[in-house]
């Protein structure tokens, strides 16, 4: 593709609107129109130059911001579809069919649908990501497209622009003064004064000023896209580790995900608020609702195995005592542990006796800890007891043996031998809460005593290298916006053409009102021809004239 | 009188502000003839300076109630929405100040004072913080995001301006029909406020038990009339109304009853200021936006967007995310809540490109903020009712 030549002699790239360095309009489009598009100052862009192979169609979809707009339509609307209904996450089920009936009996036709659809998991469905990386997409290669022509012709513009430039600006004025070069000198010493970057060249005047918000789109999408690397890499092995376990009162466990540390629940704490503490100002809405909570609070020891000890091993190195609560999680090593649930009153140990039954005598007692079961319990005088079975979560009887639906001690339930000097083969008895079993009369029972409890802890652990490149994604965005947004770059051209008589121009990419404030300024103390906004028609002319009622 | 007091009469005092700096206003689009004098107008100036005072008050309740509980006022309904409404005049302060135009007063003030009542129809009592909002973020959070989101909706206020002035109201049209559901939707909000009143005042109450979606025994209080009833309700006030129809377990027919009292009387609200209007309620406003230049109001709706669109990303996504973080151990985590936020957030980035590479300018730009506030409202008054996930604040 050849070079464009302008008449002022300069060569423009295939596909210049404007001339780079003059600003005459090129193209036959630019020609006929009344006003120029200024947006990429009729610079060459690839995607409006190139249209044929697949490889331009591809890039020509991509940096269309109709294109990108729809994208972010659809991104939106998808979003929001997936809020109607809990998603997938949030619903109390495990298997397909159960996320089925749940939304189909909450929600009737319209939840099955839902539930078909796939709706119930948006956010991680297949197509929701192809959006998301179309999105990534389209914002770096219609930032690619864009900012390498705007910079150049931004950095090569020449301070006398050809009249045809001048006439085809939305805010455009022409006229004669008495002193044109008082004029001109006034105008420069005033655009000065309100901090424009002004430059001349024999009677024009190019004045401007933050230019460098012109760089603010791309500056954030920049942002946008490191954000995006981050989330990408979080697929990555050892970037991201997401684990939850339960710790009870006591315990002393690994930490699920963190190799090499252990952790210590020294005690849970839930604490509600009290009307004393809380005086008079709370005291009405505790009244209200009842209570309201004040603390969820783990007391921890860390421990670390020591250099060279085995997996698992009992030597270890004390680290740190904390208390996680919520909103302040224990860090460690890039780790980090927080408080997220708690159960109440686990049972951890059953006390037992062994009757016998018509003389209701105690043969002794013996406890049973419901998280390490031993096989025998002696109890001296020749008398014991052998756990034949031990069901922590007892469900019933499924397929004549007793069922266990979870190792939790929700509902414990037990088979003993018991073996009695005048029994020594033993009898047999299944003990559950409320329920014994027997297969015959048994002459002895084992007969529940008392019970201890403890709390647990839930405790989510996680670790994420990849939150300060999504920390700087953020930092990068902000910065980009801010600078797109808070600043504008504005630029007047002045200048005595070939007759002498003063042309004034002036453009911004946004917030035209102000711009028309600084070149009133500027006419105030410089005698400079009266101008029109052509996109304005209300524009009072009064107001140039600055009258006052 | 104790701190919680001096509190409330401060958000009384700036309440009645702002009703007379919305007629200050009114005087100085009623008195000026040219644009010029329009934008010195002298009412103008001591409507803000009213304004101002307004909003020192409403700062003064916000410190003093902050004083009393402890931690910042905003971790319910009441508060939250009661600093959305000082935000907004604060926002409107600031683009008064760079454009000085009456015409925004005029309608942002009293859409402000319908923010503000609608917050007080809420539970207004200091509660203590549960221990997930325990957290300097839950200030830093909350402010930057109400602040940006106040901003924007000044953007809407503008369009609201705009469309008001330049629809033809005499012709029938989709516009028309739009600009006066929008009317329409303000009028309801304030058939909400007089609903909850009468029934506050008539200190009514009915108690139901119910079965709830879990299919476990639960109890509630309505504080209207029981149009509707929950899920297998049984009536424990003897001498409440029966309800017409019982609703299935998802629904909160109690939440349900009260919107449709607001509906009714906002409605009927409404017929009455259309019969004695003789015309649609937008062209009731019309003279007061006649004299607003339509170019101002374009590029006020445009440049407060600009200054509020990085501000609302700042608190509600990177702050959010960060305290997310702190809080619930991720940063990001689908709740209906974030969604919203995103999808404002996405919208209002759709707004930015039409604008600047389209050249969606005028009234297709006026539509759009229009829309941007109606999904901001949307995220306050309808995910927090309706939706409720985490954040739920109701
Ligand atoms: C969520 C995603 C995006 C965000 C948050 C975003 C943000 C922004 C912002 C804030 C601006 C400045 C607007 C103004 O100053 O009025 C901008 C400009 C722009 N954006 Fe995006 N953008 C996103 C996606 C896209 C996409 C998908 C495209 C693809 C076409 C795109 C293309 C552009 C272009 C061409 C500009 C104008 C640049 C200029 O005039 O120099 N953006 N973007």
């Amino acid at each position: 593709m050849s070079n464009i030549k302008c008449q002022c002699g300069h060569e423009n790239p295939y596909g210049t609107e404007l001339c780079e360095k003059c600003g005459r309009p090129l193209s036959e489009k630019a020609k006929k129109s009344d006003i120029v598009d200024m947006r990429y100052e009729g610079s060459s862009r690839r995607s409006q130059t190139y249209k044929s192979s697949i490889v331009d169609k591809i890039w020509n979809f991509f940096s269309s911001v109709k294109i990108g707009v729809s994208i972010i339509v659809a991104v939106l609307a998808a979003s929001a579809i997936g809020t109607i209904f809990p998603q997938k996450f949030y619903v109390p089920a495990t298997t397909d069919a159960e996320y089925a009936e749940y939304y189909e009996r909450l929600y009737g036709v319209v939840g099955k649908i839902y539930y078909q659809l796939g709706f119930y998991d948006m956010y991680n469905s297949w197509w929701f990501k192809v959006l998301i990386v179309m999105l990534a997409t389209s914002i770096i290669i219609a930032s690619i497209d864009r900012v390498v022509p705007l910079y150049k012709s931004l950095k090569k513009q020449r301070t006398r622009r050809h009249p045809s430039f001048m006439k085809r600006q939305r805010i455009y004025g022409e006229g004669d003064v008495e002193n044109t070069e008082e004029a001109l000198a006034k105008a420069e010493e005033k655009l000065k004064e309100l901090r424009y970057n002004v430059k001349t060249e024999n009677g024009a005047i190019l004045a401007e000023k933050h230019r460098f918000s012109r760089w603010g789109p791309y500056v954030n999408h920049t942002g946008l896209i490191i954000f995006f690397a981050g989330v990408l890499l979080r697929g990555i092995p050892g970037f991201y580790v997401d684990e939850a376990m339960w710790l009870r009162e006591g315990e002393t466990r690994n930490i699920v995900g963190a190799p090499g540390y252990v952790l210590e629940n020294r005690g849970f704490i839930l604490e509600n608020y009290t009307k004393d503490e809380a005086e008079e100002v709370f005291g009405e809405a505790l009244d209200k609702v009842g209570s309201i909570v004040k603390t969820y609070q783990t007391d921890v020891t860390l421990y670390k195995e020591k250099e060279g000890a085995l997996p698992g091993s009992d030597d270890l190195e004390k680290m740190q005592d904390y208390s996680i609560v919520v909103n302040k999680p224990l860090k460690f090593n890039g780790y980090n542990v927080f408080q997220m649930d708690y159960k109440l009153n686990e049972l951890s140990t059953m006390t037992f006796h062994l009757v016998n039954k018509s003389t209701e005598k105690s043969l002794g007692e013996f406890t049973v800890d419901l998280s390490k079961p031993e096989k025998e319990y002696d109890l001296g005088n020749g008398s014991s007891v052998k756990m034949i079975g031990f069901y922590p979560d007892y469900d019933g009887v499924k397929d004549g043996e007793p069922y266990s639906k979870s190792p939790v001690p929700n509902n414990p339930a037990f088979i003993f031998q018991m073996k009695t000097p005048d029994k020594p083969e033993g009898e047999r008895s299944f003990v559950a809460i409320r329920q014994t079993l027997e297969v015959e009369e048994n002459d002895y029972a084992v007969k529940f005593a008392s019970a201890e409890t403890r709390n647990i802890s839930g405790l989510t652990i996680r670790k994420d290298k990849t939150l300060y490149i999504l920390l700087l994604g953020g930092l990068i965005f902000m910065i980009g916006v801010i600078q797109g947004s808070y600043w504008q770059h504005r630029r007047i051209w002045v200048q005595k053409d070939a007759e002498g008589h003063i042309l004034v121009a002036a453009h911004t990419n946004k917030n035209w009102f102000s711009l028309r404030k600084d070149l009133d300024k500027v006419r105030e103390s410089a005698v400079l021809p009266a101008y029109i906004d052509r996109q304005d028609p209300e524009l009072d002319k009064q107001e140039q004239e600055g009258d006052e009622k | 009188m104790d701190l919680v007091a001096v509190s409330s009469n401060l958000l009384f005092v700036s309440f009645v502000s702002y009703l007379v700096a919305t007629l200050f206003f009114g005087g100085a689009i009623k008195k000026s003839k040219t644009e010029k004098a329009y934008h010195n107008s002298k009412w103008g100036t001591i409507g803000l300076v009213i304004t101002i005072i307004g909003f020192l008050a409403h700062l003064g309740y916000f410190f003093t109630r902050w004083a009393a509980s402890g931690h910042a006022p905003l971790s319910n309904m009441f508060e939250f929405t009661t600093a959305f409404g000082m935000m907004l005049v604060g926002a409107f302060i600031l683009l008064y100040i760079i454009y000085r135009t009456p015409s925004l007063g005029l309608f942002a003030l009293p859409i402000a004072i319908i923010i503000i009542s609608y917050a007080t129809m809420f539970p207004r009592e200091v509660t203590p913080l549960i221990p997930a909002l325990q957290s300097k973020w839950l200030f830093i959070h909350v402010i930057t995001t109400v602040i940006g989101e106040s901003i924007l909706a000044i953007s809407a206020i503008a369009g609201l301006v705009f469309l008001v002035k330049n629809i033809d109201m005499t012709k029938k049209s989709k516009q028309r029909f739009w600009i006066e559901a929008v009317m329409y939707t303000l009028i309801l909000v304030l058939g909400f406020v007089v609903t909850s009143t009468t029934f506050k005042v008539m200190n009514y109450e009915a108690e139901f038990t119910y079965i709830d979606k879990n299919q476990a025994p639960a109890e509630i209080t309505y504080h209207v009339p029981p149009l509707f009833g929950m899920n297998e309700y049984e009536a424990m006030t003897p001498d409440a109304m029966t309800p017409w129809i019982e609703m299935p377990p998802i629904v909160n027919a109690q939440k349900l009853s009260s919107l449709v009292w607001a509906v009714a009387v906002g409605s009927v609200l409404y017929l009455l200021l259309r019969l004695i209007a003789r015309k649609p309620i937008a062209a009731v406003f019309q003279p007061l936006a006649k004299k607003a230049n339509s170019q101002l109001m374009d590029e006020i709706g445009y440049r407060s967007v600009l200054i509020g669109f990085p501000v609302f990303t700042l608190g509600a996504l990177i702050f959010a995310m960060i305290w997310a973080h702190e809080a619930w151990s991720r940063f990001w985590g689908w709740d209906p809540k974030e969604v919203w936020a995103l999808i404002t957030w996405l919208f209002y980035a759709a707004f930015l490109h039409l604008r600047l590479s389209r050249g969606w300018e005028g009234e297709k730009s006026a539509w759009l903020a229009v829309i941007g506030f109606v999904i901001i409202m949307f995220n306050l008054i309808a995910v927090n009712l309706i939706i409720a996930g985490l954040h739920s604040y109701a």
